[in-house]
């Protein structure tokens, strides 16, 4: 593995009818690393990752994914990356064992039969293979799907929005096998809107109205976004959260389990509002701490809320 | 139980506005009455006039120009030319450029004037015999007029004896005048317009919908590949019925096929792609299998009115003809008459292969400017 970025693109852009779905995208990718994409629903994050891989031509904007030229070089991309789409989309109608082998002879592999063999024994669905997909449940479509777009072994995997609607223990088994995965060498990028997905990210960037907001190691991202923060437990907490949301240097109060975390980006007004509270009510527990990476996204998702106004925008 | 007013009303409205969300199914609401009323009521006529009819004139005497102008003012016949011999007129009838061939026999007049009682021979095309019966049940009326007028003057002195001249119709390719022997082959056109617009799109709008396209596009695959694996097992379903259809057509309904099997594989084979371009092309514009089921009725609705399968072609107006010149199954089922009920061979069929062609490139241009546009 040389250390060339899997993924390099500077100023991606791509214009649908009047809307700027993506505008000026800088990102790369390293090597080896599973790479989170994050932002609101329509943000942009499909239609970037398409560009990427050679599915749709940008309108402004260059760069090269596995040092393969983005606009002129989309059938050998296609080769060396696995691309699963956000919807399951392998054939309901044919049985697994069938949707593995057509996959296989897309990528033109040989020795077929072996390949299709280890796929489904790797997924554990060896008595299955002559089930029907469509009636597979939506945790084992996904890892179906994943199975189909690793058999030609990638270099690169692109996942967009690979859980989505699936339910918690089948995406757990899912981040499972992409760290497996990524252990093996292969870089992912993978586009979601779960949080607890996004804290298992090396890499992050955060899009929203088709511009990149921030991206970094993971670990940075929280000094990125600037925020201090703020954790207090006691009794009534929905009436202090109420409370707090309306005092100035207070821009975030989320819940975590039975605590609020108070965040804010001008340090001294927050600790005003946080000394005053304490003079006002003693039961309450308040303690400094590092802002980490949920507090971030949910400050950057606040920010950032709604694009284009309308659920499952353009690219979604 | 009790009813609610207000609930019925909010399901009442939601359906209201849905109906008018879905534009494409809103369209056909609106354009297919429409259009129904305008083909039935303006296009179709089944007393066609002015049919293309050639002369082959051994006589070019005064009774014998007298005659056919009595043919002529009908208006049931338009006489576009003249032919010199029998192999000429019939060639005529074979590939469709007339609809009858009237032979004046040498001598005419001076077989008149002696009383010898000559004939007429009028051939007619009756493998559509809804398009020429009328002109033929009129011409006993005509001829009578025309006897009328030639023995005025000099010839007057015949008048009163047996009828100084007569007309034969020889109705040629389907003697009985049977429908079937006429709406059967045409059938096939419209079976296979039907069958292979729809299935073609709605193949390619399902992969779109499912979301599986997206997947296939991300592998190495190219799309021509695509398109064309998956329209070859329609080809293949299009040979199918066609054979059926055939065997049918002779068993059960009797229908010959007295032409050049080269001649209609041919044309068939043209005519299958010319309509699988065409359900590709509706699968470029249409987002659901829904709209594109919808879109492809909407085009069999004028396939059948206007493409002479049930009325025929030369009772329409211009307009209609033009509409239905421009539709592939018009200028097949042309072509399968031709060659099952007349015995033509390549050369009869040549223009309707030209037509198709011509139709099938316009087609295949438009759906792959569409097609780009669609990838992006």
């Amino acid at each position: 593995m040389t250390d060339t970025p899997a993924i390099s693109v500077r100023g991606l852009t791509k214009v649908f009818g009047d809307k700027t779905v993506v505008d000026a995208v800088d990102m790369d990718v390293p090597p080896g690393a599973i790479y989170g994409f994050l932002g609101p629903n329509g943000s942009g994050k499909t239609t970037t990752i398409r560009m990427m891989c050679g599915l749709l031509t940008p309108d402004g904007g260059a760069g090269e994914c596995l040092g393969y030229d983005i606009l002129t070089e989309a059938p050998k991309i296609k080769e060396n990356v696995g691309y699963m789409t956000q919807k399951f989309s392998l054939y309901g109608d044919l049985t697994i064992r069938e949707n593995l082998d057509f996959m296989a002879r897309m990528y033109r592999l040989k020795n077929r039969r072996k390949v299709v063999d280890k796929t489904l024994t790797d997924l554990g669905l060896e008595g299955r293979g002559d089930q029907l997909a469509g009636t597979l449940s939506g945790g084992w479509k996904q890892r179906l799907a994943l199975a189909a777009c690793m058999q030609h072994q990638p270099r690169l995997l692109l996942l967009d929005e690979p859980t989505a609607g699936v339910d918690p223990k089948a995406r757990r088994d899912f981040w499972d096998e992409i760290r497996r995965l990524s252990k093996r060498g292969v870089t992912v990028l993978v586009s979601t809107h779960y949080m607890d997905e996004a804290i298992q990210c090396d890499f992050i960037a955060y899009i929203a109205y088709g511009r990149k907001l921030i991206d970094g190691p993971a670990a940075e991202i929280p000094a990125k976004v600037g925020l201090h923060t703020w954790r207090v437990d006691g009794p009534d907490l929905t009436e202090l959260e109420d409370a707090l949301a309306s005092r100035p240097g207070v821009e975030q109060v989320a819940r975590f389990g039975a605590q609020l975390h108070v965040s804010g980006t001008d340090e001294a007004a927050l600790a005003a509002v946080i000394a005053e509270e304490k003079k006002k009510n003693g039961t309450h527990r308040w303690q400094k701490k590092d802002t980490e990476l949920e507090e971030a996204f949910i400050y950057l998702m606040a920010t950032a809320a709604d694009n284009f106004g309308a659920p499952g925008g353009p690219g979604e | 139980m009790h009813l609610s007013l207000a609930r019925f009303g909010a399901v009442l409205v939601k359906e209201f506005v849905q109906m008018r969300r879905d534009r494409m199914t809103f369209a056909m609401m609106i354009m297919i009455p429409i259009v129904q009323l305008f083909l039935f009521g303006f296009a179709i006529n089944s007393d066609p006039h002015n049919l293309p009819t050639l002369v082959e004139m051994a006589d070019e005497s005064p009774t014998a120009r007298a005659v056919l102008a009595g043919m002529e003012t009908s208006d049931y016949f338009d006489f576009i030319g003249v032919v010199t011999g029998q192999e000429d007129g019939d060639r005529a009838l074979r590939d469709g450029s007339a609809n009858f061939v009237v032979v004046i026999p040498p001598g005419f007049e001076r077989d008149v004037i002696r009383g010898l009682s000559p004939d007429i021979l009028v051939a007619a095309d009756a493998s559509d015999p809804t398009a020429v019966g009328s002109a033929v049940s009129a011409l006993g009326g005509i001829v009578e007029v025309a006897i009328k007028q030639t023995l005025e003057g000099p010839l007057a002195f015949a008048a009163g004896r047996p009828p100084p001249f007569s007309v034969s119709v020889h109705r040629q390719f389907n003697p009985e005048a049977e429908t079937s022997i006429n709406i059967v082959p045409g059938l096939l056109a419209i079976i296979l317009a039907m069958t292979m617009v729809m299935i073609t799109a709605v193949a390619i709008v399902r992969e779109v919908e499912r979301g599986t396209m997206e997947t296939l596009l991300a592998t190495p695959v190219r799309p021509f590949e695509v398109m064309v694996g998956k329209v070859l097992p329609y080809v293949l379903v299009g040979y199918v019925q066609t054979i059926v259809f055939l065997a049918g057509a002779g068993l059960v309904f009797g229908v010959p096929f007295i032409g050049s099997p080269l001649a209609f594989f041919v044309g068939f084979n043209i005519y299958i792609v010319v309509n699988l371009a065409l359900g590709f092309l509706i699968s470029t514009v249409v987002k659901t299998q829904m709209q594109a089921m919808q879109a492809s009725f909407f085009l069999i609705l004028p396939t059948i009115l206007l493409s002479g399968f049930m009325f025929p072609f030369a009772g329409m107006p211009g307009w209609a003809q033009a509409i239905g010149a421009a539709m592939p199954a018009t200028h097949f089922l042309r072509l399968v008459r031709k060659v099952m009920l007349k015995g033509a061979d390549l050369a009869d069929i040549a223009v309707d292969l030209r037509a198709m062609a011509i139709i099938g490139a316009v087609i295949v241009v438009v759906s792959m400017l569409r097609y780009r546009q669609t990838l992006d």
